[in-house]
């Protein structure tokens, strides 16, 4: 189980408190784990990326283990830790605007 | 026994404003979805308590928000709004090429007749209907796939489909308005659409008289005189009687004839109400003085509605969908500002008295009457 930690505004959205635990299929991908997340939540679809373009929403970015993983491909493997459950995987808003 | 509630969208969430039929006492509900752009809130008049409301966000994107409890709970439902067929392009502030892009939804009009049919106006302009309550989006690609759409520009504000005008008599007959495109209208439920703009003149355009290109604000009608329009441009108010067809310009005696908002009268279809705006770089009223301006004679001829209003350093703007009316016997007038107000009037505006003053910059408001 992955544990994913959601900016609050989505947390509230898919009234989830704490980190959701998220089930990908093996081998777990960057673009997978972002499948799951939208099919555990139908309700964050197209919130964490264009729901068109599939491609990461600019003022988000994806962190986890120290690193920045935002612009890893959607078929990158993610970290050992994070697909373990050992570590979230984190989805951070920028600290931008009013 | 009646009662009223109006629906505010804000730069921060939604809040819903309910009192009985004297409009006295108001009890405020809110922030709903905090911390969310909420460009517009619309309830079904077949079935008042199935509202429908658009939020958004910088860093989310579109998200589309259905209640059947009158706003007591919320379903996250359908936010994908794909274009039909490959988008095209449309012009840019400099006039280079600019592909489409979905954005946001700027306004939702509910069926006049079926509470899960509901149609949305988005940014980049394009005109969406859902029949299942919201669930699923398709185009009607007629209006983009228009021929004029390449040479579309965005107003300032972005290239929005802000208006949309359902003709309570002709189901076939839909009127919207873009910027900066200028109004539009089908004659068969949405498949083809013909530009209604003959009559406006725009002096900051290349051509001032252009089928298409001119920055309409907002048009509005009453529902027992579809064929009257009338609408707040850049600058000018319009006034058409034959559908759209021609307009003519009614703006008279205004102090200034920039504005956003415009609407008509419950109860007296030749009563309509603007907010002049200082001019369009300077988006507050005219000497500080917050003014709602009535016509009761379709145009022309205004008078300042001022009573109960900030009379002195009121720098305040009305957005284009944040003036509203109600439909009891003395017609209720409500309108928000980017200042956080909202004002009611039940005399239908010669009396005015805030409802709620420190909201978030107010974007839309609208009205529910229960009779």
């Amino acid at each position: 189980m992955i544990r994913v930690r959601l900016p609050a505004h989505l947390q509230t959205l898919a009234r989830v408190s704490g980190d959701a635990e998220i089930e990908v299929a093996c081998p777990a991908t960057q673009g997978g784990l972002v499948d799951a997340i939208e099919a555990r939540y139908p309700e964050l679809r197209g919130t964490i990326r264009d729901p068109v373009t599939r491609r990461r929403r600019p003022f988000l970015r994806f962190f986890a283990c120290g690193r920045d993983l935002s612009d890893q491909l959607p078929d990158a493997l993610l970290p050992e830790a994070v697909a373990e459950g050992r570590e979230p995987f984190l989805v951070v808003g920028a600290i931008a605007g009013g | 026994m009646s009662k009223v509630r109006v629906l505010v969208g804000t730069r921060k969430g939604a809040f819903i404003l309910s009192s009985d039929g004297k409009r006295k006492n108001w009890n405020v509900s809110g922030p709903h979805f905090g911390g969310w752009e909420i460009y517009h809130m619309k309830g079904s008049p077949v079935d008042p308590e199935r509202l429908y409301a658009s939020q958004s966000s910088g860093w989310f994107g579109q998200v589309l928000q259905r209640s059947n409890d009158g706003g007591k709970t919320w379903e996250a439902v359908g936010n994908l709004f794909p274009y039909d067929g490959v988008p095209g392009t449309h012009q840019w502030y400099d006039g280079t090429a600019h592909p489409w892009e979905f954005k946001r939804v700027w306004h939702l009009e509910p069926s006049l007749t079926d509470p899960d049919s509901v149609y949305a106006g988005v940014e980049d302009a394009a005109f969406f209907k859902s029949a299942d309550g919201g669930r699923t989006w398709s185009e009607l690609s007629g209006l983009r796939r228009h021929g004029s759409g390449p040479r579309w520009q965005p107003g300032a504000g972005g290239m929005c489909l802000h208006t949309i005008l359902l003709d309570p008599s002709n189901p076939e007959r839909i009127f919207i308005a873009i910027s900066a495109a200028g109004a539009f209208r089908t004659d068969d439920g949405g498949r083809t659409w013909k530009p209604i703009n003959r009559g406006l003149r725009s002096e900051y355009i290349p051509d001032p008289t252009a089928e298409v290109g001119h920055c309409v604000h907002r048009i509005a009608m009453h529902p027992s005189r579809p064929h009257v329009l009338f609408m707040q441009k850049h600058w000018d108010i319009m006034r058409s009687d034959d559908s759209g067809d021609t307009w003519r310009e009614v703006s008279g005696n205004l102090p200034s004839d920039f504005g956003f908002p415009i609407e008509v009268h419950a109860h007296e279809p030749e009563t309509i109400y603007v907010v002049p705006i200082k001019s369009d770089s300077e988006h507050y009223p005219p000497d500080g003085k917050l003014r709602v301006y009535r016509s009761r004679t379709g145009g022309n001829e205004w008078e300042a509605l001022s009573r109960g209003l900030p009379q002195e350093d009121c720098y305040v703007n009305v957005l284009r969908d944040a003036m509203a009316v109600d439909s009891l016997d003395g017609c209720g007038v409500y309108f928000g500002t980017t200042g956080g107000q909202v004002y009611a009037s039940t005399d239908g505006g010669d009396n005015w008295a805030p409802v709620v003053r420190d909201l978030p910059a107010v974007l839309s408001v609208e009205v529910q009457t229960f009779s």
